[in-house]
Parts: structure tokens; C-alpha cells; sequence
């Protein structure tokens, strides 16, 4: 019997994902002796049309990461729905939108023009923009479209299970590729991480008070943190109580407060609302100007609740955009 | 990408498909008139589950609730919609009719095209639309409904009565004799309220005092009665059937238990004579520091007041007081205010009213000129224990020659009170009566409309009518001093236009009485808080419903009796006394109450126990394992009110009948146009 | 499902959808004495009934917009007044923040709105809702299912033309 066939893709991303795969460090091993790899751009020169001709269904699963921007992108992720038995969301991008999703609160043309126009660091007097198709003596170059909305994977094509994270750790990859290589898989769909909240797993849970009341949100990167205490006491933004464990509370073990990158867990059904919801809800303030002097700490809302999660948010989009 | 099941198609065991049962109600035409209920139930046919759907003349009737008890036995119905009135009306008749056919009642939503529908709008094919769209909500919700019980909670069997005006005596007597214990507070040092301070009582004018101070006794002596006077309730805590109070006991600075009620000290007071205003006598009389409100005041007990007597004031007295208790050793001036805390399982809420400050009314010059008097400061001054010994005199020592009674003063009036106090007009009979029986006065009484509705009150007015009393319609619009002819000089001019006569009058009177209104007391807003209660526009506690549940309030267990209301006269006050003691009875002898299982639950195996919902519950029925690490709901404990749900950051919390996939499925239909 | 039809009306047959949320104790009450004063207002609303304000999920407020309502209105007890002591209090705070959210989310301000209405308050009932009403009414609709569809054409453009060069591609 030949070895299952895996492919690995990128698309809207930073590459952070391709990493946590080297990061399965000597695991990485086990896998490439246990399966065929058909395609991961990163690392082996593989091309399109090598994939194009092969039968469709014919790779056991395809893990691919980053969210969905482009229209090549869009081909590509068809392409190996096609081609692919099991497809998984890798990581947070592909899961919900991740960091680039947060480009959904401007158009197209807000993001084009400040990045071909506006940025200090650009010189384009021409304003010179990329073009989706350029003819040059007779020959035809066609470029991908930048789209105007970013995209989960889902909202593209069928997604089989997700593999959460910004990046998914190496513990969550493993049990994933255990599952797949012992055919032992949850109902479609799934999300391959724990469905209880982060919180769990923080060493700093005993130092959260049983009666939380936040006096005054404060901005991390401003404020001086204790190394033990549960952020929320310190009125530090901390996503951990709403946010798939699986993790480890690596964030906080490391004195960052948890950003939400696992996502919510499966009974929230707009991971932003919930957070906020749970994280107002503590505030001691009774009056306006009170709780309005409190959530001055979170000048972002949208960045802070969605930071992950806003391609796949009950809005998804700032709404007046064209 | 639905985020969100859609129906789950489960039925009542969880294997069976939902089958929903919708009923449309025309409720005569009141849904009809603007509604076209038979669309609607034929539109409700096409929605998904339903079986049955019909349209009813009421649905609320006895056929009514057949014909849905009928449909559930004979088209195995496991989910029942009503699109009729308020569910806060006919929710409770609709759950027993589907629960007395065998289908658990949280099996059925009610929804409202009435309140909401029909009596708002007035373009009859929106509001078909609109009901329709109600009803699709419904039915997609209910067919995520559970299967839930109520949770029975024994009633303890006593009783607060808070008030001791005449509605607290007469719940609380009742209760009592019925052999419930009572703890009755009331915040004054004695009991009575305003009755004890009234001289007759309309229509019959039986003296007040004979007919209530065998009451206010039998208060005291009744075995089942804790009488706590000169004290307030100060802390509500717990649910119906299981509240825990918590009392405040001002000083008296007499003990309470030794004092025999003998007034020695009250004559032997360093003060020879009486110096301060006596508030039982609405200031018309003088008291001392050492004092009894008045002669059959229950407790017959004395108090000092702190503000006045020379020891508490300044530390330096002769204390000739204590001297004259002697052996009694009833004086104690080192008493504080002291909390008590009771467990009772109902409350009856009877702390009365205050009049209207007269002073707010400011051209009948009420504290400007001092012939100006309140209705009850006429009462004090005919009353034979007043001030005046029931002379009704000037402040000049004089006898009236003529009188001007000004009706509706701080009532029915856009400027103070829109309210009609609804005794003034009678008492203002009744003053206008024993004026004439006083003295040899003329008397006037000045009126917008006579209110004379009541058994025996019509007859009142004639008699009083033809006892040569001036009845003259109009609202006054000053009383001044200021004299046109010499017949006027020296006194005072009440000025109103006769509006039966057509022109205007100027009446000279020896003295103005102001047919005060009745209003909420002043603190009435932290009472209502204290007992979460509601209240009225004009600040009066809300009961429950207007018709048919006047004594309850929206909080069960706590009952409401007499003008704390809304303004009424003592024979109502009275009944509605009784009313209120009948329905703590009624729990007391089910024994148990059962709690609405509306409440909230943890998933276990979801919980992080990250705390979030620690800090939500203000009635801490959560608590967290500590062993297990994860939140607790304590469901006795829980009110229902969902907040900590809503706060729960996994979703891990949900709560019995507002569960998130039933609201949101909901809102999705509601929000979907009907065709 | 048959009986529903989701498509976008044309603007002039536009008419705004409200959604309302009321807490049973003082709001929902409230709008039950306005329907018993017979208080007439706009039948543009749908009101959903919760225990308190302090059920009300700020997901309710999303998911109702996301399902094409133009307005929220969130109705509960005046501060103080809760019959759960506070659970009005919780609202506010999310309420504060969340209007902050939608406003980055290009949710105009006038279409969520929370107001303390008591049980007494029917005439308040209808004034708010008719206000609101007449704010969204000015504003045109939100229609977010109509623009997410919108969003999504250039998604359903590629397909199409997938289907159509079905066969040839283009090297990598």
C-alpha cells in the first residue's frame, strides 16, 4: 500500500505556520518517512500543473494555511479541494481570517492607495499600480486580483477540520497528524483543539479574583505587569477566557497576555461580542463616564476582540464599504 | 454557514420530530379589528413542524384551552404555539392547559400579537405581516424548547407587615388569627397611621379612635404579633418564601419593655411646660422632650427625643425624668440603634402616604397667613384629644363666623398632582359636617367636581347639602388678605369664579381649610428598591395587575395594602388588607412555592472556570468547585435572569428557556419577511 | 424554505426592521401598557422578550444586524430599578463599549440604541421606537445580508469562470 500523499500550501500568511511544521523539531522525521509530500511551496519546488494532473481526491489531506486575499489564491485553494480528501484549516488565517482580516475595516482602494501612495516610505509619483493583466510584445502575463473582502478558508471552499492557532503548536499539529495517519477522525468539521477556554491551563487562574472588578482597562505594552498575576486583575485585556485551549497558555506563561489566536470555543458564535461581553461585564464602574474611563484602555475594539477572527465575525466586514 | 442550529428537529424524547400545534387568537375583535387572524393561520400552516394550526374566537376560554388539549392527544402534538395577548398575562393559563394534556408546559411559547400588534397599529395589512413574522419566530423557537420541572421551595410560614397605619393592622390581625406569626414594623412610636389622628370617619361618622384603638390593643396583645415600633426595615434579601429582613431599631432611649406607660416622667420633665412642636398635632400643639404621641398611643410607651432633651443634648440635665421612673428603671440614654435580622416567607407592604405639602400651592398661601390650615390640622383642632381640647378656634382664640373648605388641593391639577386623591371630597364633607356641629359658622365648600362614589357617600353629600353647607364649582384662584369691602377687613378672601353662577366670587372666611391630596411618602422610591417593587407614573407601588391581581406586586411574596397603592379610603383600605393577608395565606398553607425553571446551568465539561461569572450573580448562586475547578449554579438560588450567560466567555453557561439558540433562531425569524 | 422570500426589496418598498430586545420586568411590560393604552407606533419593530437587559448577549445585537435588521433597540430597566439588582448595569457596560465597535464597523449610531424604559413608560415605548424609526428611516437600510452577497459576487465571478476555462490552465 503507498504512503499517504500530503500537500502543504500557503496562501494569505506570514509563514509563521510553515514554521510550527519545522518546529515538530524531530518529529518532522516520523512524518515525512510516514507520508508522501506532494506539495509544499516553502520547501520543494513543486509546481501548479504538477498538481493540476493529478486525479482528483487523490491527496489524503492538504493542510493549508493563510486566509484567502487573492484570487489565485482562491484558484488554488478549488484546486486542491479537488484534489484532496481530507482538507484542513491551517492554523488561525485559514481558520478565521487572522491578522489579514483585519484589513476588512478598509476597501480595497483605501489599502491600495495608502500602500501605493500614501505610506512614507513609497516613491511612485506615476501611481503606478499592480494590474491584473499586462501585455508586453505579444505575451500575455495575467496576475492575480487583489480581493476586495479577506477570506477564511470556508468561505472559499468545503473545509474538512481545522487546526487552530497563530501558529497551531507542534502538540496540536502531532495529534492531528496522529489522527489522520490512524484514520481514527472526528466528525467533519471539527475543530482539532480542546473546546474548553484557555484559562484552564493558566498558572495565573488562582491569582484571579472570585469577585473581578476592573477598575481601569490598561494597554500592555504600557503598563508594567506582574509576572504571576491573572492579567484581567491588573486590567490587562487578557482573551484567555474565551479562547480555545490547546495552547497551553503559552502567551501568559510568558508574561503576554492571551491575544485569542485559537479562537472561540464551539458554543460562541462571534468570538468579538463574546469577549467583549464577558470582559465589560467585569468593569466596577455603574455610570457612563465611569465605564467610558475604564474601556479607554481598549482603544481598538475591533483589533483587540477580532484579532484573529473577523473574516469569520457575525459582520465580517466594516460594513460600509463598497 | 449557519452559525447556528435551525431547528433541531427533535422532539419531546429527542428521537420524535417536532410536531407544533399554533393557535391564533382573535380575542373577540380585539386581534381581529387589525389583524387578519385567519391569514395568519393559514400562513402559520407552511411553516416548518406545524401539524395544526387554528384561529380562535379566545383562546384563553375554557373551549379554547380544549381545543389545544384536544389537538395534543388526537395529532400527537409535542410543541404548542399561542399568538394571543401578553404572554404576562396568559402564559401561566396556556402552560397549565398544555401541561394538563400530558405535554410538559415549557413545551409551549406564547407570543403576543395584541399589546404588540394589533392595539399598536393601525394599518391592518403590517400588522398581519407583522404577526405573522411573530408567529414564525415562535415556531422556530419553540422547537428548540426542553423539557424542564419547576423546583418546589418551602414557605416559611411568618409573616413581615410593613406599616402600621390601618392596612398593616388589619393584614396583620388577620394573619394572626389565622395563627400565622406576624412581625409587624412601623417607623413611627406608635401604630395608627393617619386614621389615629382623624376625629370622625364618612360616611357614617363612627368616632375613628372607637373604632381603631381596640385594634391597635389587640395588635399588641395578640401572641402571634411582634410589634416593633420607633423601627425600619432596612435590607431585603432571599425570594418568596424565604426572605431575610433585616430591621433597624431606632433609639427611644427608654426600655421599651420596662416603661408601664404611667407618663410620671413626662410631668416631671426639667421642661415645666411643653416647648416643642408635637408632631401627632401636625404642630398645633406643643410636647416635651420626654414624650407619648398621644394618650392611646400602642406601644403606651414614652420616648425622647435626642434633638430636644437637655441630657442627650448637652449631657447636662437633673434628669428628674429618671427620678420619677424610679424603681422602674425604664430610662436608658446610652441606647443605640440596634439590627435585628428575621426570616419570613411573605411580606405585606402597607406603608401608606404622605399629604400634599400645602406650601407648594402657593396662592392659597398656606404658611403665609396662619388662618390657612390643612385638612388635618382641622382634624387635630376638632378632635377632643387635640390641641384645642375640639374647639375649633382661631389662632386667635375666636370662633369662626365663616369657613372656606378648598377642595383638590395638590390633586387633579397639571401644576402639582394630575391625580385624583379620591378621599378629599368626602373628608371635606365630612369637615364641612362637624364645623357646622362646632360652631355656629358659615361654611363654603369649593369644588371642581363632587366625588361622591361609595356605598352610603351620595346620601352623605345630601345630607351635608341640606344642612346649609355652600357649595360653590370652581377652582379657587387665590385666598388673600387683601380687603375690597369693610366686610373683609381683618380677614381672609378666598376669590374663585363660580362656574355654575358664571362670574367671580370673593368669599370673606375666618378661616381656610385646604383639602390636602395624597401623595407617595418621599423615601417611597427606596422602599420600592429595598423589595423590587415598581412603581407608578405618579410614584405609588405598581401592583401586579391593575384588575386582577391589585394586591401583588411583579416580585412573588411581596403583597401591597392600602394607600402605598394609590390614594383610597379606609373602607378600601380595609378590604384590600384582607386581600393581601388572603394571598400571603394562600402560600403559607400550599406550603411550597415553585420556582419558574427559567434558571441558569453550567456545562461542565466546557467550563474553564475562569471566574468570569463569579462576579455577575447578585444573589451569589454561583460558586466554583474547588476540586473540580469549574462553576457552579446553585438553581434554589438562581433568579433567572441570565446575566452571567450573557457574560460567560465560552458560552459554557446557558440559561432554561432563553437558551443563546433559542433567542438567536428568534431573531432570525422575526427579522425574515413573511410572504 | 419556501415560504420565505430573502431577496432585497426594491428601495422605494424599503421599509426599515427593528429589532427589539426588552427585558420582561420594565420594558416588555411597558410595551404591553402602551398596547393597553392603545399608544399607536410604527410596526416596524419585532420585539424579542429576555428576563433582563443583562441576558442581552451582545451576539443578539450582531446576529440581528447580520440577519437584516436596520436597527437594535435594547430595552431594560431604569438604573437602580433592575429586578435583579444590577443585571441593567452589565448591559450598560457592554452596551458602552459595543456601540464604540459598531461604530469602527461602519454601523451608524442611531441604529443600536439602549434605553431604560419603566413599566410605566408605555408613552416612552412608543416615542423611542417611533424615533428610531424615523432616525433609520433617514439613514436607508443597513441590509447586511444584501451586502454580504455583494461582498461575495466577486468570489461567485471566479467560479463561474473557472467552470468556463475548465480544462486549460496556466503554468505556475
Amino acid at each position: 500500500m503507498s504512503k499517504p500523499k500530503v500537500a502543504f500550501y500557503w496562501c494569505a500568511s506570514c509563514g509563521g505556520c510553515e514554521e510550527s511544521i519545522v518546529d515538530l523539531a524531530e518529529d518532522i522525521l516520523g512524518v515525512v518517512a510516514a507520508v508522501d509530500i506532494v506539495l509544499w511551496p516553502v520547501a520543494m519546488d513543486f509546481k501548479r500543473h504538477h498538481v493540476e494532473a493529478m486525479p482528483d481526491g487523490s491527496i489524503t489531506a492538504t493542510l493549508l494555511n493563510g486566509a484567502i486575499r487573492t484570487s489565485e489564491q482562491e484558484e488554488m485553494a478549488r484546486l486542491l479541494r479537488r484534489k484532496t480528501q481530507v482538507l484542513i484549516a491551517y492554523g488561525a488565517c485559514a481558520q478565521s481570517g487572522g491578522i489579514p482580516a483585519l484589513a476588512n475595516q478598509f476597501s480595497r482602494e483605501q489599502i491600495l492607495k495608502y500602500v501605493y501612495e500614501d505610506s512614507p516610505s513609497t516613491v511612485n509619483p506615476e501611481k503606478t499600480r499592480p494590474q491584473t493583466r499586462f501585455e508586453e510584445e505579444g505575451r500575455v502575463a495575467e496576475l492575480p486580483e487583489f480581493r476586495n473582502v479577506v477570506r477564511s478558508l470556508d468561505q472559499v471552499v468545503d473545509v474538512d477540520y481545522y487546526l487552530p492557532g497563530c501558529p497551531p503548536t507542534p502538540k496540536v499539529l502531532k495529534g492531528a497528524l496522529e489522527a489522520l495517519l490512524s484514520g481514527k477522525l472526528p466528525p467533519k468539521g471539527t475543530i482539532l483543539s480542546p473546546d474548553t477556554a484557555t484559562c484552564m491551563d493558566c498558572p495565573r487562574l488562582d491569582s484571579k479574583p472570585q469577585d473581578l472588578a476592573i477598575e481601569q482597562f490598561r494597554r500592555p505594552h504600557l503598563t508594567a505587569m506582574d509576572p504571576e498575576k491573572c492579567f484581567l486583575a491588573q486590567g490587562v485585556p487578557c482573551m484567555g477566557s474565551g479562547t480555545r485551549g490547546g495552547c497551553e497558555a503559552q502567551c501568559p506563561k510568558g508574561n503576554m497576555p492571551c491575544t485569542g489566536c485559537f479562537g472561540p470555543t464551539s458554543k460562541v458564535h462571534d468570538q468579538g461580542a463574546k469577549l467583549l461581553s464577558a470582559l465589560t461585564s467585569t468593569l466596577a464602574a455603574k455610570d457612563e463616564a465611569g465605564i467610558n474611563q475604564a474601556l479607554k484602555g481598549i482603544p481598538d475594539p475591533v483589533g483587540t476582540f477580532y484579532r484573529y477572527g473577523l473574516a469569520k465575525s457575525l459582520l465580517r466586514r466594516k460594513v460600509d464599504l463598497q | 454557514m449557519s452559525h447556528h442550529k435551525h431547528g433541531n428537529n427533535q422532539g419531546n424524547g429527542g428521537s420524535e420530530p417536532v410536531r407544533v400545534g399554533v393557535y391564533t387568537c382573535y380575542c373577540g375583535s380585539n386581534i381581529a379589528a387589525m389583524v387578519d387572524v385567519e391569514a395568519v393561520a393559514k400562513f402559520a400552516e407552511k411553516l416548518p413542524g406545524v401539524v395544526v394550526s387554528r384561529a380562535y374566537k379566545y383562546m384563553c376560554s375554557d373551549p379554547g384551552q380544549e381545543l389545544i388539549a384536544q389537538d395534543i392527544k388526537e395529532h400527537k402534538l409535542n410543541r404548542i404555539v399561542v399568538a394571543a395577548c401578553s404572554p404576562l398575562l396568559h402564559e401561566h393559563t396556556f402552560r397549565t392547559a398544555t401541561g394538563r394534556a400530558g405535554l410538559n408546559p415549557y413545551f409551549l411559547h406564547m407570543v403576543s400579537i395584541r399589546e404588540h400588534a394589533s392595539w399598536v397599529h393601525d394599518d391592518k395589512a403590517n400588522s398581519t405581516e407583522k404577526a405573522k413574522e411573530i408567529l414564525q419566530g415562535a415556531v422556530a423557537r419553540v422547537a428548540l424548547h426542553k423539557a424542564l420541572e419547576k423546583a418546589k421551595v418551602p414557605v416559611n410560614p411568618d409573616v413581615l407587615v410593613v406599616g402600621g397605619g390601618i392596612a398593616g393592622i388589619h393584614a396583620a390581625l388577620t394573619l394572626a388569627n389565622a395563627n400565622k406569626k406576624v412581625i409587624l414594623v412601623e417607623r413611627d412610636a406608635t401604630i395608627g397611621g393617619h386614621m389615629a389622628k382623624f376625629d370622625k370617619t364618612f360616611p357614617t361618622l363612627d368616632c375613628a379612635a372607637c373604632i381603631l384603638t381596640p385594634k391597635m390593643s389587640a395588635v399588641r396583645a395578640h401572641p402571634n404579633i411582634t410589634l416593633k415600633t420607633w423601627a425600619e426595615v432596612t435590607k431585603v434579601e432571599g425570594y418568596v418564601g424565604n426572605f431575610k429582613v433585616q430591621i433597624k431599631q431606632k433609639p427611644r432611649y427608654i426600655n421599651e419593655d420596662l416603661c408601664v406607660g404611667c407618663m410620671e416622667c413626662i410631668k416631671a420633665c426639667v421642661f415645666k411646660e411643653p416647648k416643642f412642636s408635637d408632631e401627632f398635632n401636625q404642630g398645633l400643639g406643643k410636647r416635651k422632650p420626654v414624650y407619648i404621641p398621644f394618650p392611646q398611643a400602642v406601644p403606651p410607651v414614652v420616648l425622647v427625643d435626642p434633638a430636644t432633651c437637655l441630657k442627650l443634648k448637652t449631657g447636662k440635665c437633673k434628669q428628674t425624668c429618671v427620678e420619677a421612673c424610679g424603681e422602674r428603671k425604664a430610662f436608658d440614654f446610652e441606647q443605640k440603634e440596634t439590627f435585628e435580622e428575621v426570616q419570613v416567607g411573605t411580606v405585606i407592604v402597607a406603608t401608606g402616604f404622605k399629604t400634599f405639602d400645602a406650601g407648594r400651592q402657593a396662592l392659597y398661601g398656606y404658611g403665609v397667613y396662619p388662618e390657612v390650615y390643612t385638612a388635618l390640622e382641622i382634624e387635630r383642632l376638632i378632635n377632643a384629644s387635640g390641641p384645642t381640647g375640639g374647639h375649633l378656634v382661631t389662632k386667635k382664640g375666636e370662633a369662626p363666623k365663616s369657613v372656606a373648605i378648598i377642595h383638590c388641593v395638590g390633586s387633579r391639577d397639571e401644576h402639582t398632582n394630575k391625580w385624583c386623591s379620591r378621599v378629599c371630597c368626602m373628608y371635606s364633607l365630612k369637615l364641612a359636617h362637624m364645623i357646622k356641629a362646632h360652631t355656629t359658622a358659615q361654611v363654603y365648600n369649593f369644588y371642581i367636581d363632587m366625588r361622591a362614589a361609595g356605598k352610603g357617600y351620595e346620601e352623605f353629600y345630601n345630607r351635608v347639602l341640606e344642612e346649609g353647607v355652600q357649595f360653590i364649582r370652581g377652582r379657587v384662584a387665590e385666598v388673600t388678605d387683601w380687603a375690597m369691602t369693610p366686610d373683609e377687613e381683618g380677614r381672609l378672601v378666598v376669590r374663585a369664579e363660580d362656574t355654575l353662577a358664571g362670574f367671580v366670587r370673593r368669599i370673606p372666611a375666618d378661616m381656610v381649610v385646604l383639602a390636602t391630596g395624597l401623595e407617595p411618602h418621599k423615601d417611597a422610591q427606596d422602599v420600592r428598591r429595598m423589595f423590587n417593587m415598581s412603581c407608578s407614573g405618579e410614584g405609588f407601588f405598581l401592583e401586579r395587575h391593575p384588575k386582577l391581581a391589585p394586591v401583588n406586586t411583579p416580585t412573588d411574596g411581596i403583597f401591597l395594602a392600602g394607600a402605598c397603592q394609590g390614594p383610597k379610603d379606609i373602607p378600601d383600605t380595609v378590604a384590600q388588607a384582607g386581600a393581601a393577608a388572603a394571598e400571603a395565606l394562600a402560600l403559607i398553607d400550599r406550603g411550597h412555592v415553585e420556582i419558574e425553571p427559567n434558571t441558569a446551568y453550567v456545562v461542565e465539561e466546557e467550563c474553564s472556570g475562569c471566574k468570569t461569572c463569579l462576579s455577575m450573580c447578585p444573589y451569589t448562586a454561583i460558586t466554583r468547585d474547588e476540586v473540580k475547578k469549574k462553576a457552579v449554579i446553585n438553581p434554589a438560588m438562581c433568579k433567572g435572569c441570565g446575566t452571567c450567560v450573557a457574560a460567560c466567555p465560552s458560552g459554557s453557561i446557558r440559561q432554561n428557556l432563553f437558551e443563546d439558540e433559542q433567542v438567536l433562531v428568534e431573531i432570525e425569524e422575526v427579522l425574515t419577511r413573511a410572504a | 424554505m419556501q415560504h420565505k422570500d430573502k431577496t432585497p426589496q426594491a428601495p422605494e418598498a424599503w421599509k426599515p426592521r427593528l429589532l427589539a430586545i426588552f427585558c420582561n420586568w420594565c420594558t416588555y411590560t411597558a410595551a404591553d401598557l402602551a398596547g393597553v393604552s392603545r399608544m399607536k407606533y410604527a410596526d416596524n419593530v419585532r420585539i424579542v422578550r429576555v428576563m433582563c437587559s443583562g441576558r442581552v448577549d451582545p451576539q443578539f445585537v450582531l446576529d440581528a444586524f447580520a440577519r437584516g435588521a436596520d436597527g437594535v433597540l435594547i430595552g431594560g430597566c431604569h438604573p437602580g430599578d433592575c429586578h435583579y439588582i444590577e443585571g441593567n448595569y452589565k448591559a450598560l457596560r457592554r452596551s458602552e463599549l459595543l456601540k464604540r465597535m459598531l461604530a469602527d464597523m461602519g454601523i451608524e449610531p442611531k441604529r443600536y440604541r439602549l434605553e431604560w424604559i419603566s413599566a410605566s413608560e408605555g408613552d416612552k415605548v412608543q416615542r423611542v421606537i417611533n424615533e428610531m424609526v424615523t432616525e433609520i428611516k433617514a439613514l436607508g437600510p443597513l441590509d447586511l445580508p444584501g451586502r454580504a452577497k455583494a461582498w461575495d459576487e466577486e468570489v461567485a465571478e471566479l467560479e463561474g469562470e473557472l467552470k468556463e476555462k475548465k480544462g486549460e490552465c496556466a503554468n505556475v
